[in-house]
Parts: C-alpha cells; sequence; structure tokens
C-alpha cells in the first residue's frame, strides 16, 4: 500500500469511525545500507528497505498509541482496533489531548535535509576501504583494526493529526567512520573518529576522517594511572558535546514535570556563568536533528535554553508544557512505536572567541579529557562520576595520556564553574559543543 | 503444557511463507563461494504500561515482523532484511546477501528442509503477559504506587512501567535445517524519588524473566521491588560523599555481577579474539583471575531473563565455563567465529531482531559460590566500600578498561559496613581485577533480571550472578579525595 495522505486519512477515519474522539499518524518509510571493512577486506555489508506506521488515539482524556510494519488493510483495521483497546485501559489524563489546532505549523521550509545522491555497495566498499587505509597510514604502530564502516539512509516522514494537520518531509544522512588499533610494548589501545551529515559531498573526505581516528589512536599509547588529585578539566569537543548533553537531558520537560532532574524551578536563575549561551534550534539548514515541523505537528523554532549563564527555558511538546503550565517550544519528539515525548532538535553550546590551544595553555596542572565511559550520572541530584581518558597537562601542555582514572563533581558545580569556552565549534550530531573548561573537579587515580 | 505454544514454533506458514519457497532462496544465496546461508523470520508482539504521578496514562503495542538473509564466505557476512515478508522480497534479499561472495547468480544445491527438535522448554509459558489484559497491568502498577507512598512520606514521585513481549522466530540455514522458538520476556521497573528539605533522592528496583504475569505476584516479588526502589531513594537522602582513589572494595551478592559481564565477559566474545582486539586474545591457558575465581555463561537456566532454548543462529544454548579456578578456559562463540576460529560453538549468536547480523553475545553470566561467608568477609575489612546495587557499566575491549556505577553503596570502617555514601564509578582493567579476589562468599545469587546489554548497537536481554566477593584493591570514583 502506498504510504501518503491518502493512507492516514483513512486510519484517522478509521479511528474515528472506532469512536476516537482525535488521533495522529506518523509514518516513516526508508531505505539503509552499509558496509563495513576490516584490514581493507569486505567484512558486513547490510541492506534493507524499511516502513512502519505508528498511530495514536484519545478517547476524550484517555490515550494510547501502537505501531505496526504491515500495512494490509486487515492489519491496519487491527492497529485501530488494539489502539482504542488500550485507550480505554488507561485512566483519565487531565493533560492529554492534541495541541490547540490553532497551534499547528502553518509554513513547511525546505531545510534542506535531503540528498537523492545512491551510492552504489562497491562505491561505499571503496570509501571505507580509503578511510581504513588512510588512518592505518598514520603511523606504522597502527597494526590492526575494528574496521572502518560507511553507511546510507534515505526515507520519508509523514505525519497527520485529525485537526486536519498534514505534513511530510525528506531526509537522508551518510556516515563514516573507523576505529583503529594501536600497538606497543603488547599493549593496545583503540580510538575512532567519524563524519556524518545530510550531504554526500558534504561529508568530510576518506583521507581526513581517516587521518584524524589514526592521530587519535596513536596519541594514546603508553597512556598511564594518575594520582588522585582536584584539578581543571578540559572537556575537547566531543567529550564537551557529551556534558552538553546531560544539561540537554536535565532540560527535558518530561524530566521536569517528574522532577527527575536537577533543574526543576530553576527557570531564570543563573545556572552558568555569563559565557554560556545554548541554542536548541530545530530549523538549521541541513541540520542533523532539523525538521519543518515537530511530532505533534507545530512549528519548530530556534529556542534560547540559557541565555548569558541563565535558564530560560526548558524542551517542551504540549503535554509537558501542560503539566508546568508553559507552552509547547515545537520540541515533541515522536518515533514511531514509542510514546510520545521531548527532545533536542539541534542542541548546541555557542562557540566563544579563543582556540582550544589557548585554553589548554591556561591550565598549569590538570587533565584534558577525549573520552568517557559509563554511566555514573545521576540526574535527579547532579552527581556525575565517569570514566575518563585523556592527557595530563603539565604547564600549559599535553604531557602524556593517562586511562584508568574517574573524574567526579556535581552538574552544577560543573557549569557554575565553566571557565572558558573555545571557538571549535562543529556540528557532528545532534549536540554540538566546542571545548569546554571546568574550573576543578576530582580525579580518582592511583 | 506449553504444547499449545511450542507447537506453533515450526510453522512456515505462520510467516506466509512455504518449505519449497524458502529452499528456493536458500538455493539463490547458497551460491558458490558461500560457505553458509541463514533466513531468520521474527514476529514479535511488544506491549507496554507505564505509570507516574499515581496515574496509568500511558500504554502502547507494537506488533513487528520480517525475516534477514544472511551470507556468509570466509570472513565476510552479506545481510538483507525486509519487515514485508513475500516470495519476492526473499528473493531481492538473497541477492544482496549473497553479493558478498562475488559469485556468478545461480541456484546453489541445498538441501530439503527439515524440522530440528527441541527437546527441552526452559521457559513454557501457556498465557503469554502479551495477553493478559492491560486492566490487570494498570491495576497492578497501581498498587505499586500506593505501596511506595506508603513506604515512607517522603516519597514524593513513583514511576512504574511493566514491559512484555512475545518473540517468534523461525530460523532455516543452509544445512536444510529448520528451528523455532517463542520467547516470552517482561519486566517490571519501579523509580521512585525521595525528597526532605529540598534534597531529593531517586532509587530504582525491578525484575523479571521468561515468564508469565503471575511471577511479579509470587513469593512476593512485586512488594518487594517497589520497597527496594523507596528504601534506596531513602536511603540516598543522607549519604554522604563517596571516596575517590583506590581501595578494597566488597562487592554484594546478585546484580553487581555486571563487574563479569564488562570486566571478563565482552572481552570472552569470539569476535573481538579472532580480529585480536580483545585484551584476552590468546590467553585461554593463562591466569587470569585469582584460584578463588570460576565463572560460567549459562544459557540454559530455566525462566531466566538471559536464557534462550536456541541462540539465534538455531544452535542450543549451553553452560560454557570462561574462567576455571582462575584459569581462562575459553571463549563464546557464534556459527561464523566457532567455525573461523576452529573452536566449539557454545550457542551465542544471538541479535537483537530480525534487522541485525548476530554476533557472540553473553547469556547468563556469572560466578561460582566460594566458601566465605559475606559477615567474614566485611569483617575482614579495616576500611572499605561496600557496594550492593549498581547502574550500568561499560568496558573498552580494547586497552581492557571497564566502568561500573553503584547506585546503593557504604564505607566498612573497621569490619562493620556504616554510612551509606553517594553513588560512583569504579574503575579497573579486566585482565588485571580478579587477580585481587581474595574472597568469594558463600551466597551466590543472579540478579532480579532486568539486564539490557549493548553491544554495535544491538540490545539483547542479559542476566548476571555473583556471590559476595572481596576485591583488595579498585580505584572508587567519587569526590572525596
Amino acid at each position: 500500500m502506498q504510504i501518503d495522505q491518502t493512507l492516514t486519512a483513512e486510519l484517522l477515519a478509521k479511528a474515528k469511525r472506532k469512536g476516537a474522539s482525535a488521533a495522529d499518524v506518523v509514518a516513516v518509510e526508508g531505505d539503509s545500507a552499509s558496509v563495513q571493512v576490516r584490514l581493507s577486506a569486505v567484512d558486513k555489508l547490510s541492506k534493507a528497505q524499511e516502513k512502519r506506521l505508528g498511530l495514536r488515539v484519545y478517547l476524550g482524556r484517555r490515550s494510547a498509541g501502537a505501531s505496526t510494519s504491515d500495512f494490509s488493510p486487515a492489519a491496519l483495521d487491527e492497529l485501530v482496533e488494539t489502539t482504542c483497546a488500550l485507550a480505554q485501559a488507561v485512566v483519565e489524563d487531565p493533560h492529554a489531548g492534541l495541541p490547540e489546532p490553532a497551534a499547528m505549523a502553518t509554513d513547511h521550509p525546505d531545510l534542506d535535509l535531503y540528498d537523492g545522491q545512491v551510492l552504489p555497495m562497491d562505491r561505499m566498499i571503496e570509501l571505507a576501504r580509503q578511510t581504513e587505509q588512510a588512518a592505518l597510514a598514520v603511523d606504522p604502530r597502527l597494526t590492526n583494526s575494528e574496521g572502518a564502516e560507511f553507511g546510507t539512509f534515505g526515507g520519508r516522514t509523514l505525519f497527520a493529526n485529525s485537526h486536519g494537520f498534514y505534513g511530510e518531509f525528506q531526509s537522508s544522512s551518510f556516515a563514516c567512520s573507523v576505529s583503529p588499533i594501536a600497538v606497543q610494548d603488547g599493549l593496545m589501545q583503540r580510538d575512532y573518529w567519524y563524519a556524518v551529515g545530510r550531504k554526500f559531498s558534504a561529508l568530510d573526505s576518506p583521507e581526513v576522517v581517516g587521518r584524524e581516528a589514526g592521530r587519535r589512536t596513536v596519541r594514546r599509547l603508553g597512556a598511564r594511572k594518575i594520582a588522585t588529585c582536584r584539578v581543571p578539566v578540559v572537556f575537547d569537543p566531543e567529550m564537551a558535546g557529551s556534558f552538553l548533553g546531560n544539561l540537554c537531558s536535565a532540560v527535558n520537560g518530561y524530566a521536569i514535570y517528574k522532577g527527575a532532574s536537577y533543574l526543576i524551578g530553576r527557570l531564570g536563575d543563573r545556572i552558568a556563568p555569563h559565557m554560556v549561551t545554548i541554542y536548541d534550534d530545530g530549523r538549521m539548514p541541513g541540520g542533523l536533528g532539523s525538521k519543518p515541523f515537530d511530532g505533534e505537528g507545530l512549528a519548530t523554532r530556534k529556542t534560547v535554553v540559557v541565555e548569558r549563564g541563565v535558564l530560560k527555558s526548558y524542551l517542551l511538546d504540549t503535554y509537558a508544557a501542560r503539566k508546568l503550565n508553559l507552552v509547547s517550544t515545537g520540541n515533541a519528539s515522536r518515533s514511531v512505536g514509542e510514546a510520545p515525548s521531548a527532545g533536542a532538535t539541534n542542541f548546541y553550546l555557542a562557540p566563544g572567541k579563543i582556540g582550544p590551544e589557548e585554553i589548554i595553555r591556561s591550565v598549569k596542572r590538570g587533565l584534558y579529557v577525549t573520552e568517557l565511559i559509563g554511566f555514573g550520572i545521576n540526574m535527579v541530584t547532579g552527581d556525575y562520576s565517569r570514566g575518563a581518558v585523556g592527557f595530563w597537562i603539565e604547564n600549559g601542555e599535553l604531557a602524556y595520556p593517562v586511562e584508568e582514572i574517574t573524574i567526579a563533581g556535581n552538574l552544577k558545580d560543573m557549569w557554575m564553574g565553566v571557565e572558558a569556552i573555545g571557538n571549535d565549534l562543529v556540528f557532528r550530531g545532534r549536540i554540538a559543543s566546542p571545548t569546554v573548561k571546568i574550573a576543578e573537579m576530582t580525579v580518582a587515580g592511583e | 503444557m506449553a504444547d499449545s505454544l511450542q507447537s506453533e514454533k515450526l510453522s512456515l506458514e505462520r510467516f506466509g511463507v512455504t518449505g519449497r519457497e524458502v529452499q528456493s532462496v536458500m538455493g539463490k544465496v547458497k551460491v558458490r563461494d558461500v560457505d553458509y546461508a541463514d533466513l531468520y523470520f521474527e514476529h514479535t508482539i511488544a506491549e507496554s504500561v507505564s505509570m507516574e504521578e499515581s496515574l496509568v496514562k500511558r500504554a502502547s503495542k507494537s506488533i513487528s515482523q520480517g525475516v534477514g538473509v544472511r551470507a556468509t564466505a570466509g570472513e565476510k557476512t552479506g545481510y538483507a532484511y525486509s519487515d514485508e515478508i513475500t516470495f519476492a522480497q526473499l528473493e531481492r534479499a538473497a541477492g544482496t546477501a549473497r553479493y558478498i561472495a562475488r559469485s556468478p547468480a545461480g541456484q546453489g544445491a541445498v538441501p530439503a528442509i527439515r524440522a530440528g527438535h527441541t527437546t527441552r522448554d526452559l521457559y513454557p509459558v501457556t498465557v503469554p503477559a502479551t495477553e493478559v489484559a492491560t486492566r490487570e497491568k494498570v491495576a497492578l502498577l497501581e498498587k505499586i504506587d500506593t505501596l511506595a507512598r506508603a513506604y515512607d512520606p517522603r516519597i514524593k514521585n513513583v514511576m512504574a512501567s511493566f514491559s512484555t513481549e512475545f518473540k517468534s522466530v523461525l530460523i532455516a540455514d543452509s544445512d536444510g535445517k529448520l528451528v523455532g522458538d517463542v520467547q516470552p520476556l517482561s519486566r517490571l521497573q519501579v523509580t521512585c524519588i525521595a525528597e526532605e528539605h529540598g534534597v531529593r533522592q531517586m532509587g530504582t528496583y525491578g525484575g523479571g524473566g521468561r515468564i508469565e504475569f503471575g511471577f511479579f505476584f509470587e513469593e512476593g516479588r512485586w512488594e518487594r521491588y517497589t520497597k527496594e526502589a523507596a528504601r534506596q531513594a531513602v536511603l540516598n537522602l543522607h549519604a554522604n560523599d563517596a571516596p575517590a582513589g583506590p581501595m578494597t572494595v566488597v562487592l554484594g551478592s546478585g546484580w553487581p555481577g555486571i563487574l563479569l559481564h564488562e570486566a571478563i565477559g565482552h572481552g570472552l566474545e569470539a569476535d573481538f579474539n579472532r580480529k585480536k582486539t580483545s585484551a584476552f586474545t590468546d590467553r585461554v591457558g593463562q591466569g587470569v583471575a585469582s584460584e578463588l575465581c570460576t565463572i560460567v555463561d549459562d544459557g540454559t537456566l530455566p525462566f531466566r531473563r538471559g536464557s534462550l532454548n536456541v541462540d539465534d543462529e538455531g544452535t542450543p544454548t549451553s553452560r560454557t565455563v570462561l574462567i576455571e579456578k582462575g584459569v581462562l578456559r575459553g571463549y563464546i562463540t557464534d556459527k561464523l567465529n566457532a567455525r573461523l576460529m576452529g573452536i566449539p560453538l557454545t550457542g551465542n549468536g544471538r541479535r537483537e531482531s530480525f534487522q541485525c547480523i548476530p554476533m557472540p553475545r553473553m547469556t547468563n553470566t556469572f560466578m561460582l559460590p566460594g566458601e566465605s561467608s559475606p559477615d567474614e568477609i566485611i569483617r575482614s575489612v579495616k576500611r572499605g566500600l561496600y557496594a550492593v546495587a549498581f547502574g550500568g557499566g561499560q568496558v573498552d575491549i580494547t586497552n581492557g578498561k571497564f566502568v561500573f556505577s553503584a547506585s546503593e553503596a557504604y564505607l566498612i570502617e573497621d569490619g562493620k559496613v556504616t554510612a551509606p555514601v553517594k553513588g560512583a564509578t569504579l574503575i579497573g582493567s579486566g585482565p588485571d581485577i580478579l587477580k585481587r579476589v581474595s574472597m568469594v562468599g558463600n551466597d551466590m545469587r543472579l540478579d532480579e533480571g532486568i539486564g539490557t546489554c549493548g553491544k554495535d548497537g544491538q540490545s539483547v536481554p542479559v542476566g548476571v550472578g555473583l556471590p559476595t566477593i572481596k576485591v583488595d584493591e579498585i580505584t572508587v570514583g567519587g569526590t572525596q579525595a
């Protein structure tokens, strides 16, 4: 069955006939392909065509959702039955419901999210091979590899609701990554690098990706533990992005109304120094998190989340906004088959004026963090404790690689302690940050 | 008792294809240079119901169905999948999968498909939880809310969810074998938020397995999960900052077994060892733990979350000794890696869904009990940390460094458990840490059935287990330097 407005309209009509007072439908279809090359030989090759559809119905203030990949008329009838039955089983929720009809998006801007270029498998294999070769060529100690991968996705997202809203957009992505392994004195180190974007033509070349992966891996050789101490910590842009991601979770409207965030009740308060300004921009052209309308059909927009250190806005969909007596920020995130929620679009920390080298130079003794592992973050309290990999900074220089250490603190203090922000903001995902320096954290080691 | 459900498991008709069609597709995949091929059919019904702020207001259900076609040639794997199971789609997928072998298209000779026998059923379920009325699940979540709030007035919010799935799989391979399984899986999770004088804290607990809905009402399970979540939340209100630096750590029994999963389990998955990217590469026969440690991976434990009758390549699961009295004995394998490495097939080839290529994965990984009593172990520690509840963990396979994060821990002072401390991440080196195990308790316990393991973007349910153990030194990542 064709996936189009006729299909969504039919489904909404069926839901209405079964007694739904309101409903919405989201459908996605797409083609994906990926290749993995290891030590120049093809390791894995995978290809798929997928489609899926999700229905949410409201019986007054009761609601439920269901999804299926079977689009036959019988299966769709069953989907409507199932969803209505589920909605009857749950309790009334005074805040449940579609957005107000007047709130629906009226403009559907083309955000330049789609590249129709189809790469043949052989071309993808070649690109992955070149990436890995470029990585391993960096240094003779790079003798093994977890492999290089090249993947593509192209597809379409449709959304319709019983207010009569209908919207659809196409999107694509191209991703290239490699994870080389270096060996020295019988000990191995691994790192990786990647490029991802909506346009094939705008993607970093295999050589650029490979060289960076090789550089990042070799420099980890000879890593050691350090003594437990309290020192300044500099996050490289990737890890600063992870730190920013923690804030992104803490300002999510769902975490806020549930009381599961350390930032509840803090709107209007200073949570960071003046240099910190954070945006969520759903309409950045070509952005990996961009979309013309959100998961409820509201217009996406640019929201100032933190302005010069002051918390200005949470990320909200209609439901979280009603719970908090606020207004949706157009951040409804609606993936097929999952309960609706709020989510970031393109969430970023505005860049500062100084280069990352200058930030490192400002540290007499401290830690430069290039990788974090584990899940040691308590969002309710902000307590933070994670495994770290990076470099010891001595007199403003990266002195030697370190590993098997942890860094610990509290997210509240970490954000208040931001001392410098780099000028090196690059979007490699939906959450992006330049280099960030934090005044002091506890480093646990020997 | 389970006949009604298990009898359906070999029915290709259920997926709308015939044995002849499968054999024809198999012939198209297993062309000249293809060593092995398989077709993986899957049908999954999943339901989830959740509660927050005393309202059970969310329910969702999903049905997914699809087929994955795989061909392997030497070290290469070709894979294609489709959520439409038709002969035309299967033929298309076969074309993609065999592309890997670079052989001319054709019709390879493959044996006729014949049904394999499953001699056991580790999780006989008469009525899957997906068939239980949603209202009963709603009622359970409401009881949890009442009980948690009654536990302590400082409990300010309770979030609970019940999720269940019922997966039917059918695997046809190029040896002509056809194996099926039906796999129920349920989980009940409770999170409580406590508040006092402006301080807020959280506690989480839960359990489940390949069981019927009634499981949660037996042996006071749902009540126990609820009280545990509430107790942790309240306890942590008064926790002090955790220490920073190396110290003796006593791990409690059960879920702290996540140590084994991260520190050694992943490193013993055959794919990393074939590629020589694991810190455990070429170390079979060597001492990697203290003599007190014997560690197994066992996919055959009845009703457990990590168990399977057959893995996702149709191989019966087994009990594999990973470490015996400190000596590394072997790896866990899937078909590809067992063949390439010339080592035994252990039935650990798992995949998240028809969208994924199988890989060697753990099932239930645990340490066998030792001789010491838990009290004796605590008494032997002058100053240390006693960690009894954990969140997740992660490992870097290549350098062996791993972390796991405590969510409930206490100081041990002069052989006694004293003040609670806040959660902290523990970090160590996989090939090294178990050499520092100096006491192993007689109280081995498996976890409650909540674990999910992620690898290469694929999530699969797993179990872990541990007796109380003493680790002489591990770095604790607190804030008190």
